[in-house]
Formats: structure tokens, C-alpha cells, sequence
């Protein structure tokens, strides 16, 4: 929900951006109009149109006329790229980092990613067997 | 910004005998937007809102609405509701009958909303007003001020004696309604954190001077709070500008006005420091205290929080 971390029209962007990555709003499904989110998110309809605003300049909405606002064809692989390469700046450097300051060495790391991603497949597939 | 201003006040000032209510007061508002006016009991908020709606005189500076002098014009002062903290009303008035008074007053006035809103708040219109509840009372005002859709609507602490539901019926219907009717609203109040999410524009008025006039999305998360260790604490801060310190012995909890980089934040975490945002209400609270020094006046620190 909105807190006090950050302008709210960028956590508005960032609700609807979260939403087309997990495909609650499919491409070429409407999305709520401003004055939805507003009432919903009980903050200022100009802010919640500034949130909307912002994902139709960076291409991910279009703006039927007249009816309201949809998303985009390619918007959910759009972001998936960006965040693929935000992946590197806030996982993979703090995480090598902190290895570093550890004393921990690339290849050790490398053997513990691999245990880890194992073992996650391992429990995601013992659940599903269950 | 390309809107002629709705409400134009160029320097002015208000003294009540020795004391300065207004001191060089400037200020431009927008059409079509919702303004926060927040400040301590005695800041000045009041003293404003009545010289803006003609209902006050300044002893010096200019007033325009819409370009015009309100004071005395009728054409201009049909566009602007005053909701104030202490309406009076005619002794023996009716709630239905204050809501057909404010009918014939508004040409904008809206039956309908009027309706739905006294159903909402439940408020009994053929009881005297005289013998309404606090809160009742101030439920007369909100649905004028709601209803009558003026051009220009001051709300002066409108929700006192209000409860809970009462309050998030008043901010779900102004939300509401100012989507589909935009008009300009001017919210006085001291519960910030409250009404935080529906204002665009913050003014905040200490002692009579404007001390920040500024977009609300600007002042979200323009500051944060450090803590941890004092030394560390001090170290992370370098030269920023302080709003506010805590210490407990050897732990230290500074707020500071900026932004931080992505990288100033992880530098945080290496130091083992926490960051947490500082909400509009504490930031208002700060900045007014800040200006503190040379204040006389016997405003409350307690009613801010």
C-alpha cells in the first residue's frame, strides 16, 4: 500500500508495473481509471492520473479515447528486461560485496548459488509431489 | 505553471493589537487543486482563510479571487464556501433549513449529494442545530461545504467532534466527488498524516509566516530518519540539514532533509544504520518548531502531534 518512503505517484506506477509483471492486468486489459485508484488508494486524483501519466510516456499504457487506459502489447517483456537489468545492481553487487568482506571466494560462490538454486527446485518440486 | 491563479494574496499582514497574525504573507493558488494548510494553533491558518473569503480585513496587501477584491462583491464571494471550525448559525435554524439557505447561496449546490450525505453521516436535519452534537455540528458544515460545490471551498479543521467512520466518510466523499466535480479546496488541519494523501499542495503557516509552500509530492520522502550508533550516525549525516535529534545513550536517531542515493542508502546498511521515512506530519511538525525562536504567541507543540 502507499507509505511515506516516496513520491505516491511513483508507488502508483510501480503498483500497476507489478501487477503487469505478474499478469493480474494482461495486455490489452483495461486498467482502473484515476479516479478508481484514487478512491481506492484514498489519495488525490491528479496523482493518481501523474502515476498513470508516467507508464503511458514510457510505453507500457495507451490511452483509448474516450473509453480509458489499456496495456500495452510488450509491456510485461518490456519490464521484465528493465528489471533483468536492475537484477545485477541490487542483487548480484551487494551480493558479491558482502562476499568479499567475508572472505568468500567466486568460486565458493558460485557452488553456493548452485546448492541453493538446487535446493529450491528440490522444495518447490516436493510440494507439488505432496 | 499556465493557470491563472483562483486565490492571489500579495503581501499580507494582520495584527491584532501587538500581536502579528500575519506577517508578509504571499501566496498563489491554483485552480482545481487540493490544498493542505497546516500549522499550530495559533499560526494564523484562520486569520488567512477569513481575509481570503472577504470575511477579514488585513491591514495591509491585496486579496484577488479570480482577479477580483472578494471583500463585498457579491459576484466573487458566490463562488467561495467558508466551512469554518466554529460555524454559528441563526438560533433557532434547522439543520434542512441551514442546507436550504446554502441552496439558494450556491448555484452549483447539488440536492442529491446533500441528501446522500446527511444519510451517511445520519445526522438528524429537523433537530435544532443549536442542540446538535459537536460532532453532528460539524457535519452540517461538511455537507454545505461538500454539497454546495463551490468554485473555491476553505474547510477550517472541518471533522472536529467527527469520529472515525464520520472522517473517513468525509475524505472518501471529498476524494470522490473532486474527481468527477474538480474545483479548489483549501483543507486546514492538524491531522496530517490523515489528510496527507489527498492534498497536492502543502502550506504550512507558523507564527504567520508561510514557512513551506511546496508540492506535496515533493516533500514525500524529501526526508529520512537515521539510527544507530551516534558516532556512525554522525559520520553518515556529514552536512545535511538536521530537522530533528534523538539520542539514548550511545544510540542516536537524527531526521534529515534530503534524498538519499541509491548508494548513500547502502552505504547506511554497511554502517549498520536504519533508515526510516519521515511522514508529512512529522516533517510539518519539525519545520514549524524550527522557526520557534523567536515566537511569543502560547501555541500548543501537543495539538500538532
Amino acid at each position: 500500500m502507499i507509505d511515506d518512503s516516496k513520491p505516491i505517484f511513483m508507488q502508483i506506477a510501480e503498483l500497476i508495473e507489478s501487477d503487469i509483471v505478474s499478469g493480474v492486468l494482461a495486455e490489452e486489459s483495461q486498467v482502473p481509471s484515476t479516479n478508481e485508484f484514487a478512491a481506492f488508494y484514498r489519495i488525490n486524483p491528479a496523482t493518481a492520473a501523474k502515476g498513470v501519466n508516467r507508464l503511458v510516456e514510457n510505453g507500457l499504457l495507451y490511452k483509448k479515447r474516450g473509453i480509458g487506459m489499456f496495456v500495452a502489447q510488450g509491456a510485461r517483456h518490456q519490464l521484465l528486461e528493465a528489471r533483468r537489468h536492475q537484477f545485477h545492481e541490487q542483487y548480484i553487487r551487494p551480493l558479491t560485496a558482502e562476499a568479499s568482506k567475508l572472505g568468500i571466494g567466486t568460486q565458493e560462490l558460485i557452488t553456493m548459488i548452485q546448492t541453493s538454486a538446487h535446493t529450491d527446485v528440490n522444495g518447490q518440486g516436493s510440494v507439488i509431489n505432496d | 505553471m499556465t493557470n491563472a491563479p483562483a486565490i492571489q494574496a500579495t503581501n499580507l499582514s494582520k495584527n491584532y493589537k501587538e500581536l502579528t497574525a500575519l506577517d508578509q504573507v504571499n501566496l498563489a493558488l491554483e485552480p482545481n487543486r487540493i490544498y493542505g494548510l497546516l500549522g499550530r494553533n495559533g499560526a494564523g491558518k484562520t486569520t488567512l482563510m477569513s481575509i481570503l473569503t472577504g470575511q477579514g480585513f488585513a491591514n495591509q496587501g491585496t486579496v484577488k479571487i479570480f482577479g477580483h477584491n472578494p471583500y463585498e462583491h457579491d459576484a466573487t464571494l458566490s463562488r467561495m464556501c467558508f466551512i469554518r471550525e466554529s460555524q454559528k448559525y441563526p438560533d433557532d435554524f434547522r439543520a434542512n433549513q441551514a442546507f436550504k439557505a446554502a441552496a439558494l447561496f450556491y448555484e452549483n449546490w447539488d440536492e442529491d449529494l446533500a441528501r446522500e450525505l446527511i444519510e451517511a453521516f445520519r445526522l438528524p436535519v429537523k433537530r435544532r442545530i443549536k442542540k446538535l452534537s459537536r460532532g453532528q455540528l460539524s457535519a452540517v458544515g461538511v455537507i454545505i461545504g461538500l454539497a454546495s460545490r463551490a468554485e473555491i471551498t476553505f474547510f477550517d479543521e472541518p471533522y472536529l467532534g467527527l469520529d472515525a467512520v464520520a472522517r473517513q466518510i468525509f475524505y472518501d466523499r471529498l476524494v470522490e466527488d473532486f474527481a468527477t466535480h474538480p474545483r479548489t479546496i483549501v483543507l486546514s488541519s492538524h491531522l496530517i498524516d490523515e489528510v496527507a494523501n489527498l492534498l497536492e499542495h502543502v502550506v504550512v503557516i507558523d507564527a504567520g509566516k508561510i514557512v513551506i509552500d511546496e508540492e506535496a509530492e515533493s516533500l514525500r520522502g524529501a526526508a529520512v530518519t537515521v539510527t544507530g550508533n551516534a558516532e556512525k550516525v554522525a559520520e553518515f549525516i556529514g552536512s545535511y540539514p538536521v530537522l530533528h535529534r534523538d539520542a539514548l545513550g550511545s544510540l542516536a536517531s537524527i531526521s534529515i532533509r534530503t534524498r538519499l542515493s541509491q548508494a548513500e542508502r547502502a552505504r547506511a546498511a554497511e554502517l549498520g544504520l536504519e533508515l526510516s521515512p519521515v511522514s508529512l506530519q512529522q516533517l510539518v511538525v519539525r519545520s514549524a518548531m524550527g522557526t520557534e525562536d523567536n515566537d511569543t504567541s502560547d501555541v500548543n507543540v501537543e495539538a500538532m502531534k
